[in-house]
């Protein structure tokens, strides 16, 4: 140690050439000076033989940080409760082959539900390509028909700019899963690196300003409604349109839906909100559709699930059909006003038009007020008390809710357990609700879940999950241990696979085919979730009775050393209602078993 | 049936083929012919396929296929504002009998022979579809023993260029 206190000046560097010289990279190290320069932190993956050199480079990152994952489904899953919750790009990273194909599943659900995602895969040398060589999968084929774009990448030059275009394309327009394979040789082989590269995507150019002329037509249309409704899908929570949706829908006095994908872009408190149409809908957001004689519909995609037949939705209706994906227009139903764009910059353009087409003729929708709080008074969303002493799954969903408040995130898997999540919660902002909308992924909600508490620490964070659901992916529990991510999970545990039941109970003469997990009451509990949670290192607690239910979401709440699993052990005969059985117009809502709501039929 | 003749400009890229069949596939639409070559401009490929409708709007269709990142300019030829060629090649059995009049037809329908043998003929011709179709019809009585035929071709009547017009954007 120098003795001396004089300060030494420190031995700069010999100064890199100040000319336009760019430092040479090994490709694995273009990828992590990308994925740094692109203003990625958070990265969720496992390695494997094809992409070691891009995880010895990983190793050595201050920025990037990443998580060790147990399976890579859960990367996939995890990258996309990250960009769900907080609007930011999420990453994951596999090897080639098993490891490529694990993602499959996770891409494709981004796909259905544009959530912006990068998967990152890597590939066997270019030159054992197509020698079926080991751990050896085109990828880049498999996943063509649920990626909005892919790349192989064969060079380490190409890499700053194809990950430039690959995260340009994941965030823009309509979000999506982009992925990029990148062989072994490409990530060991050195290159220039050059930043910012040239990205050059002429055949890319997503409109996101509205035609004027069209704008004014929606305006004119609204004014002239009478039973106007504003169809909102998840289309406002990616576009980040929230505000412009209130503003808008309070300027206009407007009633409004949220689709499952949009459960939280309009406040569930807000007296214009009539709820969630759909197969599971409310009454008054079914019907709702069913009389009105002008959907707006911003950022949706009249889903199968939300439209029931669809010669017989909304048969009154004129449509307005907003969204920046110009396919989706004119998809299902045909629009009497189509418009290309942002729904936050479409929206924001429609609030002066309809104020300019109201000076003139204000709009009158009091007798649809009427009309509209009939329905809202005489079908709330409720529920039946359990008859067979067990806990009533919807009465335990809603308590979550009501403990942890809107500010929490709540992701769900899929099933009766996500309709009951969705309906019983309140969702008061954009992002605190993630489920798989699209495509039905059983398993997504832990780690989700878990993306999510990464996104955002300081948030509590749930997965309401159900006993066959958190089965297929559980093992991130270790993930989120080891990585101090300290999720809830609430199983809500009828051990059964209960919305198939639910269909058997209905719609097969009770015949419960292969439904029954054994999980639950009267049953060998086999697994025993609570031991499982112990295993794991998480708390496990066990609620059987209704007295146990708070006190136990309460320490969950409390407890953020660790994950908490809480095993609700629920009745099994709890179903879904309202319900509109599939294939039937959605006039014949049921409210409750073999109650449809009274309603003016033409 | 109809039929409808789209003009696709897009990027050459490895796999372009596969996404642009493959959408046709998963969404349902049919191909009936397809063809794929070079432009005048390096990099950039042109794909002419035919695509059949019925009940699918076109509209869909062209919608879907903008949707693909290489993709950058599709445009619907009308029959009548371009011209629309098939190639063919044709080989028919032949005798002493029969190939007098067998050259006879080709020559009416301006086809060329480019192989002969003493059992065998093959005629290439070069038309619109009806024409190709008329020819075979002449050809079929006496036995047509292989096709090869090329996917149609089609470009814009008058001055204008679709890969001008991207470009300029």
């Amino acid at each position: 140690m120098p003795t001396d206190s004089t300060p030494v000046p420190t031995p700069t560097p010999p100064a890199r050439p100040a000319s336009t010289e760019p430092p040479v990279l090994t490709g694995s190290g273009a990828i992590l000076a990308s994925l740094e320069k692109l203003g990625v932190t958070d990265v969720f993956g496992l390695p494997g033989g094809a992409i070691m050199p891009f995880y010895d480079e990983l190793m050595a990152s201050t920025s990037i940080r990443h998580i060790l994952v147990r399976h890579e489904q859960g990367a996939g899953h995890a990258a996309e409760g990250y960009a769900a919750s907080s609007g930011r790009l999420g990453v994951c990273i596999a090897t080639s082959g098993p490891g490529a194909t694990n993602l499959v599943t996770a891409i494709a659900d981004a796909h259905m539900d544009s959530v912006p995602l990068l998967a990152i895969t890597g590939q066997v040398f270019s030159t054992s390509m197509g020698t079926d060589a080991f751990q050896e999968v085109d990828i880049t084929g498999i996943t063509m028909p649920i990626t909005k774009h892919s790349f192989l990448v064969t060079d380490p030059a190409d890499i700053p700019g194809v990950l430039a275009a690959a995260v340009h394309i994941a965030t823009t327009g309509r979000p999506g899963p982009v992925l990029v394979d990148v062989t072994k040789d490409a990530q060991q082989k050195s290159a220039p690196f050059i930043w910012p590269p040239k990205v050059e995507l002429p055949g890319y150019r997503p409109v996101t300003k509205a035609h004027g002329k069209q704008i004014q037509a929606a305006a004119q249309l609204l004014v002239e409604s009478r039973k106007p409704v504003l169809y909102v899908g998840g289309g406002v929570i990616r576009a980040g349109a929230h505000k412009e949706l209130l503003a808008f829908a309070e300027a206009t006095g407007a009633p409004v839906v949220t689709t499952l994908m949009a459960r939280g872009a309009f406040p569930d408190s807000h007296p214009q909100h009539l709820g969630m149409p759909g197969m599971h809908g409310t009454v008054p957001a079914v019907l709702g559709f069913q009389e009105s004689d002008l959907l707006i519909a911003v950022g949706s995609r009249f889903d199968d699930r939300v439209t029931g037949k669809v010669s017989e939705f909304a048969p009154h209706a004129k449509i307005v059909h907003i969204d920046i994906d110009p396919a989706e227009i004119g998809k299902i139903r045909p629009a009497d006003v189509p418009i290309v764009g942002d729904a936050r910059e479409v929206l924001a353009d429609l609030l002066p038009a309809f104020r300019e087409a109201a000076a003139a003729q204000a709009p009158d929708f009091s007798d649809w007020w009427k009309r509209l709080n009939t329905l809202k008074q005489q079908y709330p969303l409720g529920y039946t008390e359990a008859d067979d002493g067990l806990l009533t799954p919807q009465w335990v969903i809603e308590k979550i809710g009501e403990l942890s408040g809107p500010e929490a995130v709540y992701a769900a898997g899929v099933g009766q357990h996500q309709m009951w999540a969705a309906q019983f919660i309140k969702y008061e902002r954009p992002g605190s609700w993630l489920n798989s909308g699209g495509a039905g992924t059983m398993g997504y909600a832990v780690p989700a879940a878990m993306g999510a508490k990464v996104a955002e620490p300081e948030r509590l964070v749930w997965a309401i999950d159900g006993d066959g659901c958190f089965q297929m992916t559980n093992q991130e529990l270790a993930t989120c241990t080891i990585n101090n991510i300290p999720i809830k999970v609430a199983v809500i545990n009828n051990s059964s696979l209960g919305m198939v039941r639910q269909w058997q109970t209905l719609f097969y003469d009770g015949r419960h085919s292969f439904t029954d997990l054994n999980t639950g009451h009267d049953t060998v509990m086999v697994p025993d979730f609570v031991k499982m949670a112990d295993a794991y290192g998480a708390l496990g607690i066990r609620v059987r009775t209704p007295e146990e239910v708070e006190p136990a979401i309460k320490l969950a709440m409390e407890t953020n050393d660790r994950p908490v699993v809480i095993d609700f052990i629920v009745s099994r005969d709890a179903m879904v209602w309202p319900m509109v059985p599939q294939g039937v117009g959605n006039s014949s809502v049921q409210y409750a078993r073999d109650h449809a709501p009274e309603w003016e039929r033409e | 049936m109809t039929y409808h003749v789209l003009s696709l400009l897009v990027e050459d890229k490895p796999g372009l083929l596969t996404r642009v069949a493959g959408l046709f596939a998963r969404r349902g639409f049919n191909i009936r012919s397809l063809a794929v070559g070079t432009t005048e401009i390096e990099g950039l490929s042109r794909i002419t396929v035919v695509v059949e409708v019925e009940g699918l709007p076109l509209e869909q269709i062209t919608k879907q296929l903008n949707k693909l990142i290489n993709v950058l300019k599709i445009v619907e030829l009308d029959p009548g504002q371009s011209v629309q060629r098939e190639h063919m090649l044709v080989k028919v059995r032949v005798d002493n009998t029969t190939r007098s009049q067998i050259l006879e037809a080709a020559t009416l329908f301006r086809a060329r022979v480019v192989d002969v043998a003493t059992d065998a003929l093959v005629i290439e011709v070069t038309g619109d579809t009806q024409k190709v179709e008329a020819l075979l019809r002449v050809l079929e009585p006496y036995g047509i023993k292989e096709i090869a035929q090329s996917g149609l071709l089609a470009i814009g009547r008058g001055g204008k260029s679709i890969s001008e017009r991207v470009l300029k954007n």
